[in-house]
């Protein structure tokens, strides 16, 4: 008999949190502001008060270390869940990502393993200031050897993260904002996973197929149920490794695709879709592929952000244009 | 042995202490009576300013703000020392210094409700945009005293950072550099006790973060962030230090943040107001109100006639951001300093369809 809860995502973050640190002591929580103040989102709200501030640890306010430090961690045989208070300031731990967690295991055959999940809150929408609002995952993916998750529901992002602390690589845990409590769902109160590495079709249709993440998932579903269109969306939920065979399995199927994501649109997730398209179903295609991304240039101050992100006009706009070409 | 080797003795400055009672002998010669009221004048008006970007914030008018208040005396002793053609290097509450550098509050406000255009004059000031990324500003200051250096421009440069930003890598990377090189550049530590929720405690097991200057080969001091002549003394101190032979100077101001980190903040998750009570006898701002009326410089009319120019002042920079709005199409121009033919055809398309209405 499953139980159901209603949460939103905060709430089943921290509800797979709370499971995972129950199941294993070699989970720990670290990071700016995790314990007391249970996280600026409330991600880990009350988790130091049931397992102690040994395994909910305050750090000082150094992403480079907290990043570096996790890695340490793993090396040292505990599976470490460090966070990123936001994705604008994981570039200062870059380093540690790109030269160290994404390498130990292919410079060593597999000798030392780097079991790792970081969790940030990433991409806009909610008026914050300068770097609260980057959606970086295209950078992290380019590196290779790192896992980069991104759900859109508050049911992928409870069975992603039990998944992610079940697995053995390390994993970047990115964590949409303007979703954190956006809407509720009924999820299981239980474990269970989301598997890695495999989209979620969230919508079937016949027309063409709109592959996307994050915080477009949702915007992209709203765009076709208010202009009847009959689509298949394919929600990534992984964006590296890709699942690159339900994308082609799909344009095999409509003949036409649509990529949609609110990072900047040049040297892309979409740029990686659309060619892995043009590489191995050309023929099948009625149109050429295309792309909805945020402009190519850095996030704008928040009063401009709304004009910035890619918003439904923009997405019908180019639904359309799919159709007519 | 090893405890000699930890002894590290960094002094602890106070001009003025809780009751007001002045050492005259430590104020600084060019401190006057004018400078004196001009002083106080800003710390009044930065006050004013941080409640009335709070008011707005929560009306909805204007986007996260990140409160000063409490720290008055560290931003208004410091930057008032400076020489106009110094360098400001400010981060996300030092919204004081840049009033003080003479930045207009509605360049302020306007940052606030979340437009560039508030910064499309600021270097004008010999300053930077408020830097948000804890630590980094430390080595851009760095390298901005390297080039007044080498472009033997006799001007030095003053970086802000909290208590929580000497933990950074990047802090220590930029006192080392600086003491390396001999910039002239003051790190003013502005310890406020908190980093968003977690303590000073928790960020280093030094006795002080001025300590962490030693180590770089720089001068450090400690002061009473809430006493703004001790502050200012610190600052000029520094400059002449700098004058003299060259070397960057570490101040660490001891304060407390009375209010919450920013508007998206909740203290009383995780402090006790007991403690912020306790800090509220301490007022920087109460502290030089006291002996200017001892000195006889300041009495009951004045204060009133300051309360409403301030008021004035910041109704003023309310109303003026009203019109501020956004104005898409010019996100593109600014980008590089050409348009690339891509990016043109991104704000082609957007304009010509409709995507922003």
């Amino acid at each position: 008999m499953v139980n159901l809860m209603l949460a939103n995502m905060v709430t089943a973050l921290n509800n797979a949190l709370d499971l995972c640190l129950n199941e294993s002591s070699d989970i720990i929580v670290l990071g700016e502001d995790v314990g007391k103040d249970g996280g600026v989102f409330r991600v880990t709200d009350g988790l130091i008060k049931k397992y102690g501030p040994d395994r909910i640890v305050d750090t000082p306010l150094a992403e480079s270390s907290i990043i570096g430090t996790s890695i340490g961690m793993a090396i040292a045989g505990m599976h470490p869940f460090p966070e990123i208070q936001f994705g604008g300031f994981s570039y200062i731990g870059f380093d540690q990502l790109a030269a160290h967690a994404a390498r130990y295991r292919s410079r060593t055959m597999g000798n030392i393993q780097i079991p790792m999940v970081v969790r940030m809150p990433v991409s806009g929408g909610v008026r914050t200031l300068e770097h609260h609002s980057e959606s970086p995952e295209a950078l992290f993916s380019h590196i290779g050897g790192l896992i980069v998750v991104e759900p859109s529901t508050p049911y992928d992002a409870k069975g992603l993260l039990i998944k992610a602390a079940h697995s053995k690589d390390p994993i970047l845990f990115l964590e949409p904002t303007k979703l954190y409590r956006l809407f509720k769902q009924e999820i299981p109160d239980g474990m269970y996973e989301v598997p890695i590495g495999k989209a979620n079709l969230a919508k079937e249709g016949d027309d063409l197929t709109i592959i996307t993440y994050g915080t477009m998932a949702r915007e992209v579903q709203k765009t076709v149920e208010e202009n009847n269109i009959s689509a298949d969306v394919l929600d990534l939920r992984t964006i590296n490794p890709i699942d690159e065979s339900a994308i082609l399995k799909s344009v095999k199927k409509t003949g036409r695709a649509l990529i949609v994501h609110e990072a900047s649109l040049s040297f892309g997730v979409g740029a990686e879709i659309s060619a892995r398209i043009g590489e191995k179903c050309l023929y099948d295609l009625k149109s050429p592929v295309m792309r909805v991304g945020g402009f190519s240039f850095p996030y704008p101050f928040s009063g401009d952000e709304d004009y910035w992100v890619p918003n439904r006009n923009k997405v019908l706009y180019y639904i359309k244009k799919l159709m007519d070409s | 042995m090893i405890k000699e080797a930890y002894n590290t003795s960094i002094k602890n400055m106070q001009v003025m202490d809780e009751d007001s009672n002045v050492d005259i002998s430590l104020i600084p010669k060019d401190l006057d009576d004018k400078k004196l009221i001009e002083m106080y004048k800003f710390m009044n008006l930065g006050r004013a300013v941080s409640n009335k970007l709070l008011a707005l914030q929560r009306l909805g008018k204007v986007a996260t703000f990140a409160p000063l208040n409490g720290e008055e005396a560290v931003q208004v002793g410091s930057a008032y020392a400076m020489d106009k053609n110094d360098y400001i290097v400010p981060i996300y509450r030092t919204h004081l210094s840049l009033i003080v550098r003479g930045v207009p509050l509605k360049s302020l406000f306007t940052a606030v409700k979340g437009y560039e255009e508030a910064y499309s004059s600021i270097s004008d000031y010999h300053t930077t945009p408020e830097i948000i990324v804890v630590g980094s500003q430390f080595t851009h200051a760095a390298g901005i005293a390297y080039g007044l250096k080498y472009r033997k421009i006799g001007n030095a440069v003053i970086v802000y950072g909290g208590d929580g930003s000497t933990s950074e890598g990047d802090f220590y990377e930029a006192i080392n550099f600086a003491g390396v090189f001999n910039l002239p550049v003051i790190f003013m530590i502005e310890n406020n006790e908190w980093a968003i929720s977690v303590p000073r405690s928790r960020q280093s097991a030094a006795e002080t973060l001025a300590q962490k200057g030693v180590a770089a080969g720089i001068k450090s001091i400690q002061v009473d962030g809430n006493d703004v002549l001790a502050v200012y003394k610190a600052t000029k101190d520094a400059l002449e230090s700098i004058k003299q032979n060259g070397k960057p100077v570490l101040i660490e101001a001891l304060t407390y943040r009375m209010g919450m980190h920013t508007t998206s903040d909740d203290p009383t998750k995780y402090r006790p107001e007991e403690d912020v009570d306790a800090w509220q006898k301490k007022d920087p701002i109460k502290r030089l109100q006291r002996y200017l009326i001892s000195k006889k410089i300041w009495n009951d009319e004045m204060e009133q006639s300051m309360i409403e120019e301030n008021k004035e002042l910041v109704n003023q920079a309310a109303k003026d951001i009203e019109s501020v709005k956004s104005e898409p199409e010019k996100m593109f121009d600014n980008v590089y300093s050409f348009i690339p033919e891509t990016l043109q055809e991104e704000k082609d398309e957007a304009v010509k369809n409709n995507f922003w209405q």
